[in-house]
């Protein structure tokens, strides 16, 4: 075929194809927006999948270094994409988040939750025995105001509203837990180890703060003072703990899958059970803010409280079943 | 549906993206299509942009609801401080740490930055990512950016083949560059069928670079075109001859 002919070719499959391709333009925008189209759009864009398909080929095999190969490809990609996306159905996948996928991974998880627990109150215990072992050790955990307070007979609690209102405090202390239990999650991508830090830590300074307070004979106000969002806000601990061993478990041993695809999949399913977690660390937070300081509220009132609260959250990560019900 | 893998594109093709690794998306037609992956440069050229809106974000928000508050853009009230932490700090302090997970999940993958570096976030079968994606490769941004300045994300996006950070890694997601220069017009028909598709495209290239470029080097590449001597015309005529071609 000479030159002349094959561009008076190419030219009439332009002349024929072109305007298909204009006209997609507009639909590819709408595609693209992400809002649902509707079912005039859905099926011109259907019909076109397999026509840009066939132009793309041509314009591969004819001029496949060409500008007009070029922008097929990019248009071809554009459409896959539009097409080819899961649908967007919010409410369901809350509902499916909610009632299938966060029990299932609370319940692969149990033993995990359980191991980290035991070890956050072994650690709790060794920093308890420190402080009582070497007093002078506790000059690491509070400062010499807490503690000078301390030997006046008054928690470093006692007044916190007096310091800030309760608003503010249940904000501050809620963002701080997000992102203590967030890094416990995320840190766990380093073997597990920055996830062991954080636990140990945390175990260890609660211990020591108990044993400051105990050796002044004020654990009983402490333990009044946590009652009521300390059950909530460990567990959550321990559950970011357990998602981040998992993780640094998913790198350290892969198993079947390569390192990538069950690090993918830890930190996915990870990140799923996180998100009922962090709404409880809010509600755990409003109650530090508005309860725990608030000396109105008796012992049984807190512990009810507290446990009331740890039991709907339990409730929540089982899917909203009743233990007993199968 | 669809199966990716990482290919190089030859060096040899013209595209002006070929040296870059692409992302290769197989589709059920079988016609497969590919995306070049945005290297460490389109990623901080985005990272410094929207670092840059949402710092100007925050502390305009600071100041602007301080002075309509407090009648000073720099106020600390010692009174009413929950006014100020609810009205002030914490609006500015989201606007902040928010910026990226939700525009992300609202623009389908982009920022404003992204979309000023030409880039967007697909998933590795080349989708717009789900929220929950998203959500993974920004919560990782805690160990993306240990111990400072990002060293972990930028030692993993320099060491990476597809140039992704640990958040990305994670969330099975990819920085690909997008071109949005659609232009079905360009492509005439009747210039087609006179001097051929591939003469066509360089013609038009040429004139739409026209006056980047320096008149003696424009001179040149018109008359290899138009296969005449450099000198036997002025700029303006090379030009005029061009634009000629394509009509």
């Amino acid at each position: 075929m000479t030159d002349a002919a094959a561009n008076r070719r190419a030219a009439a499959w332009i002349a024929a194809r072109s305007p298909t391709w204009r006209r997609l333009e507009p639909r590819l925008r709408e595609l693209e927006d992400g809002r649902s189209t509707d079912a005039e759009t859905a099926f011109d864009a259907v019909r076109s999948y397999p026509e840009l398909a066939r132009d793309l080929a041509i314009a591969r095999r004819e001029n496949p270094a060409s500008a007009l190969t070029r922008q097929l490809e990019q248009a071809y990609a554009r459409l896959h994409r539009g097409l080819f996306r899961s649908a967007a159905n919010p409410r369901h996948d809350f509902v499916r988040l909610c009632r299938i996928e966060v029990p299932l991974i609370a319940g692969e998880l149990r033993q995990r939750i359980l191991v980290v627990a035991i070890g956050f109150l072994l650690a709790a215990f060794g920093g308890w025995w420190l402080v009582m072992t070497f007093p002078e050790l506790a000059g690491l955990v509070a400062s010499e105001k807490m503690i000078e307070r301390l030997q006046q007979g008054q928690l470093w609690t006692d007044d916190l509203l007096n310091i800030m209102p309760s608003s503010m405090l249940s904000a501050r202390i809620f963002a701080n837990n997000i992102a203590v239990a967030l890094a416990a999650f995320a840190l766990g991508s380093i073997y597990g180890l920055g996830t062991l830090y954080i636990i140990v830590l945390n175990g260890i300074l609660i211990g020591a703060a108990f044993a400051l307070a105990a050796s002044h004979g004020l654990h009983g106000r402490l333990f009044e003072f946590v009652a009521a969002h300390g059950f909530v806000e460990l567990t959550v601990i321990f559950i970011a703990g357990a998602i981040g061993f998992s993780i640094g478990e998913a790198i350290a041993r892969p198993a079947h899958r390569t390192r990538i695809a069950a690090f993918q999949r830890a930190v996915s399913r990870g990140i799923k059970l996180m998100l009922p977690c962090m709404a409880f660390l809010v509600g755990a937070g409003l109650i530090e803010g508005y309860v725990s300081p608030n000396p109105a509220f008796p012992l049984a009132v807190r512990i009810a409280i507290g446990i009331g609260f740890w039991f709907l959250l339990l409730w929540t990560l089982s899917g909203f079943r009743l233990p007993f019900k199968r | 549906m669809s199966e990716s893998q990482r290919t190089e594109q030859p060096l040899a093709n013209a595209q002006p993206d070929a040296a870059r690794q692409r992302l290769q998306v197989a589709s059920v037609t079988g016609i497969d299509w590919s995306v070049a992956i945005a290297g460490l440069g389109g990623r901080s050229y985005a990272f410094v942009v929207d670092w840059h809106i949402r710092v100007v974000g925050a502390l305009a928000w600071f100041a602007l609801s301080n002075l309509v508050l407090y009648g000073d853009v720099l106020a600390a009230p010692r009174e009413n401080r929950s006014l100020f932490f609810f009205g002030v700090a914490a609006p500015a302090l989201a606007i902040y740490l928010l910026y990226h997970p939700v525009l992300e999940v609202a623009m389908r993958g982009r920022t404003p930055g992204k979309r000023l570096a030409g880039i967007r976030i697909v998933t590795s079968a080349g989708q717009v990512p789900d929220a929950s994606a998203l959500a993974v490769r920004n919560v990782l941004r805690i160990v993306d950016s240990l111990p400072g300045l990002y060293a972990i994300g930028l030692a993993s996006a320099l060491l990476t083949r597809q140039s992704v950070r640990i958040g990305d890694l994670a969330a099975g997601t990819v920085l690909v560059y997008e071109a949005d220069d659609t232009n079905w017009a360009a492509f005439d028909d009747t210039a087609v069928a006179r001097i051929g598709l591939e003469r066509m495209e360089l013609v038009r290239e040429l004139l739409h670079r026209w006056n980047d470029l320096r008149p003696d080097h424009r001179a040149l590449l018109a008359a290899k075109l138009l296969r005449q001597i450099p000198s036997s015309k002025t700029d303006a005529a090379f030009k005029a001859a061009l634009e000629e071609e394509l009509r």
